[in-house]
């Protein structure tokens, strides 16, 4: 019998993963595609992000995908100049979240951007982001 | 209904680097506690040993620390709400007492976090909060108490010396607190001067001097039914009101964020069952893992208004001789945060302050005190409220 293939797409995930194998793994093939997504319950029409396989709601398993579109706004933010084991590379960094039209996101501000451009309540977008070996992850930008 | 006492507290000194192993660790606590208790380990029908996991090896350490106590065959079994480990251990203890399963529970709390590196130690705590979908960014708890600052002083105008001012007091009761990690003074031109290690930025807006010391320690707290506390104690202090919540894990998820809703919900349950209201409080112990931490306590506890926290802190209504004295032991910035330990730390300056055994942190003849002790980035809260006769 052929062993059977691991789908741990997921170990992918921004810069280090602490998570391989996930029932949400097409997450990761939607970033690949240009796309960040949440979900959708199918029977009940909860929205969720991050995404999930279940709905708390609805107890169903029969989930959409939907795409995180469009303009948001920055709730908060933070830059570190000190980042756990594994993220010394990366440094300084800045992490927020923003809500969007239906989610709210958490992730990272774009490098692109100066300190004095990231203030509470500016317009952002989120898109992939590709990292070094071959992983990957979403930031926000200026929208 | 038969009412619930606290009949002994324990706690070793808080310190960076204990010269010993865990259960010699647990040992300074309980020894104390169970002493203030006039008990034996004979007494003690049953433990909760409370700690965050991955500080140090031993996987299952119940087991072994109860054996060190001398607390078997009684039964014993591991807690953790990382952070809140040991008043959720003081809850379930004193769930237990109440159905009549037990007389007197033992709840010890300990860590010793200098078995690993500040940087491990981050990445740890990090790992409390959500490992699929935000630990890939990098993140660590004072980023994610830096998110709630960051919001706090977009909504309310709440400023960083606002913040610094909860660090000063914090330090003004280290300084007297002689089991407290961090006995120096800090001042507000610490926090002006860029050369000074306070002033050193770490997740913006916070600051070095806005984040607590990670520390050594063990905590310990022996509940007993109201029958045996008579019995035992001349100075029972009275369990009137226990409250918890809990939240999403993600930062997504939440609606809340110039706040922590665990916080206004325990609360409430626990004012809800004590029968008081929060100016009824005398004395009371705050998470203030971050100075934020305690300016969104003031808030959430309904010691001031949303977005008048800072009013408290700047007219020092929060100090010793002020209107609601709170973390008047140095709190977790100055006594220190050895996570399992400081439940159980917070509970233990309640109980010496409604007995009057306070030393010089004593508040003048408080009769109702508050615990209030958060796990993670408030995911889980645990607001406690104790009375005296």
């Amino acid at each position: 019998m052929a062993k059977q293939e691991i789908d741990d797409r997921f170990k992918k995930f921004g810069t280090v993963s602490f998570t391989s194998i996930s029932k949400v793994n097409d997450f990761i093939d939607y970033l690949e595609k240009g796309k960040v997504m949440a979900s959708k319950c199918k029977k009940c029409g909860m929205r969720f992000f991050p995404p999930r396989a279940d709905c708390s709601g609805c107890l169903s398993s029969d989930m959409d995908w939907m795409e995180v579109a469009g303009e948001g706004t920055l709730l908060t933010f933070s830059k570190l100049q000190y980042g756990p084991v594994g993220f010394e590379g990366d440094l300084p960094y800045t992490i927020a979240l923003a809500q969007f039209k239906d989610v709210k996101v958490f992730g990272r501000m774009s490098k692109e951007l100066s300190d004095a451009d990231v203030v509470v309540g500016m317009k952002v977008k989120t898109l992939p982001v590709q990292l070094a070996n071959g992983k990957i992850a979403y930031e926000f930008k200026k929208a | 209904m038969a009412r619930v006492a606290i009949i002994g507290v324990g706690q070793s000194k808080f310190v960076r680097g204990y010269p010993g192993s865990i259960r010699e660790l647990a040992f300074e606590a309980y020894r104390e506690a169970v002493q203030d208790a006039n008990i034996t380990n004979k007494n003690i029908d049953a433990s909760i040993i409370c700690s965050a996991p991955e500080y140090d090896k031993q996987r299952s350490p119940a087991g072994v620390l109860a054996e060190y106590l001398g607390l078997t065959p009684q039964p014993t079994f591991y807690l953790e709400t990382v952070c809140s480990s040991s008043s959720t251990g003081l809850k379930v203890a004193y769930s237990m007492v109440k159905a009549g399963l037990h007389d007197i529970v033992c709840i010890l709390g300990f860590q010793k976090m200098s078995e690993i590196t500040s940087a491990e130690s981050q990445e740890r705590m990090g790992r409390g909060a959500d490992i699929q979908w935000e630990s890939p960014f990098g993140t660590m708890m004072p980023a994610y108490y830096a998110l709630h600052a960051r919001a706090h002083m977009a909504k309310y105008g709440t400023t960083e010396d606002d913040l610094a001012l909860i660090r000063v007091k914090a330090a003004t009761y280290g300084q007297i607190n002689d089991r407290a990690v961090y006995q120096k003074p800090v001042t507000m031109e610490m926090f002006k001067d860029p050369e000074n290690s306070m002033a050193g930025p770490v997740a913006s807006p916070l600051r070095v001097g806005d984040c607590c010391a990670n520390a050594d320690g063990s905590s310990c707290i022996i509940l007993a039914s109201e029958e045996k506390a008579k019995a035992f104690s001349k100075k029972p202090v009275w369990i009137l009101g226990v409250g918890a919540a809990s939240t999403a894990v993600n930062m997504a998820g939440r609606d809340l964020f110039s706040g922590l809703t665990v916080a206004m919900e325990a609360a409430n349950t626990a004012y809800k069952m004590a029968g008081v209201s929060p100016k009824e409080i005398d004395v009371a112990e705050v998470h203030d893992c971050f100075t934020i931490a305690e300016m969104m306590a003031y808030e959430n506890l309904g010691f001031a208004k949303p977005g008048e926290g800072k009013d408290l802190i700047r007219a020092k209504e929060t100090y010793k001789e002020g209107g609601i004295p709170v973390n008047v032991d140095g709190g977790l910035l100055s006594k220190g945060h050895p996570i399992g330990a400081t439940g159980g730390s917070q509970l233990r300056t309640i109980v010496l302050q409604l007995r009057g055994e306070a030393g010089p942190m004593q508040v003048e003849n408080p009769e109702i005190g508050l615990v209030h002790n958060i796990g993670g980035v408030g995911l889980y809260g645990n607001v406690t409220i104790l009375g005296r006769d």
